[in-house]
């Protein structure tokens, strides 16, 4: 592998910036280093709330609460949430593949605005210092992540200021990133490359960034609002001094509902830049997959009401509602279609990524289907606020995202460090993460139908043997972790070679060498104008200039 | 290529010039403004939530017979006119910059930052003249978040401007008919602050 010298840039005559393993320590302003730091800074929190959610697990398996004080139960609840919602899931899938792969996407040689992007970041290690921290000092907030008064007003004040401004911290980021994506996909395509030319996940990350342009602000002002009631003492959303909890879960909810779709959109466009390249097949349905994502955007927007059919909402709305939470099946379905044409017929290597990324569509359908379910007020109103949801959502951020997370790591693995991670690991890693999973959160869909309400430490003794299965099912999800941990760090240290291209990927992130230089290419950005061009007659062709050395591919994309 | 004058991100032309500049140079066109109008979009969101939230209190949550909530019309008025004169201001500043009179650039930009203080020293007026407090009751707390709010954007919008205007003044300053990014940057957002503040004396003071 031959790298030519790189053009010479600010950046590299910026004598300041370390190089080496250093510089993921540092304020880089280099969008694969700032990415690898939001997918390694987004682990550390998916363990602690694995710690925290495996707590909750361990308090469930007996129906008294003997583990843990009642309020601690609260707390450790309230803090899973949390982490796992604003700390692991939306900045990985937005923010670490984002970075790292948006700017390859649209062949520039780094995000638009690289300081704010920097800055992005490192607003989240502090907000998430400061969540934990609440736990050992002051006691951490205990009103669930959705904090709604006025409970949030009743419990103890201190940890309830501290998660919000910590919110308030990662909600600033994650709308910096958004303004960054939107800029970067809109405005620095390289030319000659259209819209509807760029691989899946830019418009699935333009979609996010919309929404979290237009809804993260009014979650902040809310909270803003929220912070008067506790500590200046007004009633916004106090009912005892005249104000209105009902409007604080409209606001709420018109950021939180979208957040799902943040959540879960980054990993519906991650998928489709997987599995094209196991199966060899361009992605099905390029077209309608654009089209669907953007009416999950705007659909995304009118449906937050859904959450609250048992707070008193008057029937047109509870109609309104119910109609356009089930008109998002459409374009989610279509998606969902679009995945198994693209896996129909083709050359599928059953490896870790494919295997993550075919765990994820059997458990987002799984989700898919209770949540057509929930949207209907009839049913709603009978297991709202039960276990039901609780797996009705874990089957949608778990199953959903995080499947795809693990199928991102093992796909781009090779390209973060040069070095393929081991199958058989690989493969383990997923069949105990698939079991655990479905043995954990499918026994909740029972819990709740039957009347187990959630986020409380205390159930009916009737239901000890379902939640001992599932408290088994959360120990085999923690028992997966240690073979992945296993299989990154040896793999880093002596994994075998993987060479520029290992999935023979058409993707302008596979048209470089493994790690990427700081430019990203060493001579001019390849236009890639056909990224799902697999099996077809001009494939052998992309392949013969993938597999050349980055340096050569500059001139003859010219 | 430092200037990317408009704010209209949909337009079609401008992503056009912006792929132009990018084929001239290895350096990628300057975008600050268009990202200052997206975060501008997310600020506006925050506002659009509170408005809605007063409305909504206004609609479904009658005030108590002895709460105390009136708002007089005159000072209001008078920190609308100010505003909107102020816009006009920093338009004729940014106008006198691309001529290259740095002279008359300082002295609009020297008014306007005048402007803004008035306004600031006007709503302290009103704040204090009136005859309920924060936590008095639903709509003076909704009152008194939202227009503070606001006045926060407008504290730092003049210090912008006297940034702006102290580096169109110093000799070596950043501002010139070269580099005119920070003053247009600071005039899309007072535009956008006179704005927001038409709308909440629309929802405010006149419904």
């Amino acid at each position: 592998m031959t790298v030519a010298i790189s053009p010479p840039s600010k950046k590299q005559s910026d004598g300041l910036q370390p190089t080496g393993w250093l510089r993921y320590f540092s304020f880089s302003l280099d969008h694969k280093v700032i990415g690898l730091q939001y997918l390694v800074c987004g682990f550390i929190f998916y363990l602690i709330g694995g710690v925290l959610g495996g707590a909750i697990r361990i308090e469930l398996a007996s129906p008294i609460a003997d583990f843990m004080a009642r309020d601690v139960y609260n707390q450790v609840l309230t803090l899973h949430g949390t982490v796992m919602i604003f700390l692991w899931i939306v900045p990985v899938v937005n923010g670490a593949f984002g970075n790292y792969l948006i700017p390859f996407y649209v062949g520039a040689r780094d995000m638009a605005f690289p300081r704010l992007n920097a800055v992005a970041f490192w607003m989240i290690p502090p907000a998430g210092l400061l969540l934990i921290s609440s736990y050992f000092i002051t006691g951490a907030a205990q009103s669930g992540w959705t904090a709604y008064p006025p409970l949030s007003i009743t419990t103890p004040a201190a940890g309830q200021i501290i998660w919000i401004l910590s919110v308030l911290l990662l909600g600033g980021s994650s709308i910096f990133g958004g303004i960054n994506f939107i800029a970067t996909i809109l405005k620095l395509r390289q030319p000659g490359l259209k819209l509807m030319q760029l691989p899946m996940y830019c418009w699935a990350m333009l979609g996010t960034s919309i929404l979290v342009v237009l809804s993260t602000p009014v979650l902040a002002g809310t909270l803003v609002l929220l912070s008067f009631d506790i500590v200046a003492h007004t009633g916004f959303f106090n009912p005892s001094l005249g104000g209105n909890a009902v409007v604080y879960q409209h606001l709420f909810w018109f950021y939180s509902h979208p957040a799902v779709y943040i959540m879960v959109l980054p990993a519906f466009g991650l998928v489709s830049e997987i599995l094209p390249v196991h199966c060899r097949k361009p992605l099905f349905g390029y077209t309608s997959m654009v089209y669907s994502i953007m009416t999950i955007v705007i659909l995304g927007l009118v449906v937050w009401a859904h959450h609250m059919f048992t707070s008193g909402t008057p029937p047109w709305m509870r109609l309104f509602f119910t109609i356009a939470t089930s008109f998002i099946a459409v374009p989610t379905g279509i998606k969902f279609f679009n995945w198994l044409a693209t896996l129909w017929g083709g050359r599928i290597s059953l490896n870790s990524a494919v295997l993550f990324s075919c765990g994820f569509i059997i458990n987002f359908v799984l989700g898919g289907i209770t949540g057509v379910a929930l949207a209907q007020v009839p049913f709603d109103i009978h297991v709202h606020d039960t276990y039901f949801v609780v797996a009705h959502f874990h089957y949608i951020v778990y199953g959903g995202s995080v499947f795809v997370i693990f199928a991102s790591i093992y796909h781009w693995y090779p390209k973060f460090t040069g070095r393929m991670l081991n199958e058989s690991l690989g493969r383990f890693h997923f069949l105990i993460t698939f079991i655990g999973f479905n043995l954990c959160f499918a026994p909740q869909h029972w819990l709740g139908l039957n009347g187990m309400p959630r986020r409380v430490a205390e159930y009916d003794p009737q239901f000890t043997l379902i939640n001992q299965i599932s408290s088994v099912g959360a120990l085999l999800m923690a028992i997966s972790t240690l073979p992945f941990l296993w299989n990154v760090v040896q793999s880093a240290l002596s994994g075998p070679i993987a060479g520029d291209n290992p999935w023979r990927a058409l993707t302008p992130e596979w048209l470089t060498s493994s790690p990427p230089p700081v430019e990203n290419w060493s001579g001019k950005a390849p236009l890639v104008t056909e990224p799902y061009g697999y099996g077809v007659p001009g494939e052998q062709l992309n392949l013969e200039k993938t597999s050349n050395s980055d340096s050569d591919l500059g001139s003859k994309s010219q | 290529m430092t200037s990317l004058p408009t704010i209209d991100h949909d337009s079609e032309q401008q992503a056009d010039l912006a792929d132009e500049h990018a084929e001239l140079e290895e350096e990628h066109a300057d975008h600050r403004m268009f990202g200052l109008a997206t975060f501008l979009v997310a600020d506006g969101m925050t506002f659009a939530g509170f408005f809605v939230a007063y409305l909504t209190f206004r609609a479904v949550n009658p005030l108590l017979p002895d709460a105390v909530y009136e708002l007089e019309l005159p000072l209001p008025t008078l920190n609308t006119v100010l505003l909107l004169v102020s816009s006009a201001t920093f338009h004729r500043a940014g106008q006198a910059l691309k001529r290259n009179q740095s002279g008359q650039c300082q002295r609009w930009l020297f008014i306007t930052a005048g402007l803004g203080l008035a306004f600031l020293a006007s709503q302290m007026v009103e704040y204090f003249t009136l005859p309920f407090g924060l936590t008095d009751n639903l709509y003076a707390s909704t009152f008194y978040a939202v227009t503070g709010f606001h006045g926060l954007h407008v504290t730092l919008g003049t210090i912008m401007i006297l940034i702006v205007w102290w580096q169109a003044r110093s000799p070596g300053g950043r501002v010139t008919s070269e580099n005119h990014f920070p003053l247009e940057a600071a005039e899309l957002y007072w535009h956008f602050v006179d704005g927001i503040w038409v709308i909440l004396f629309i929802i405010f003071y006149l419904l």
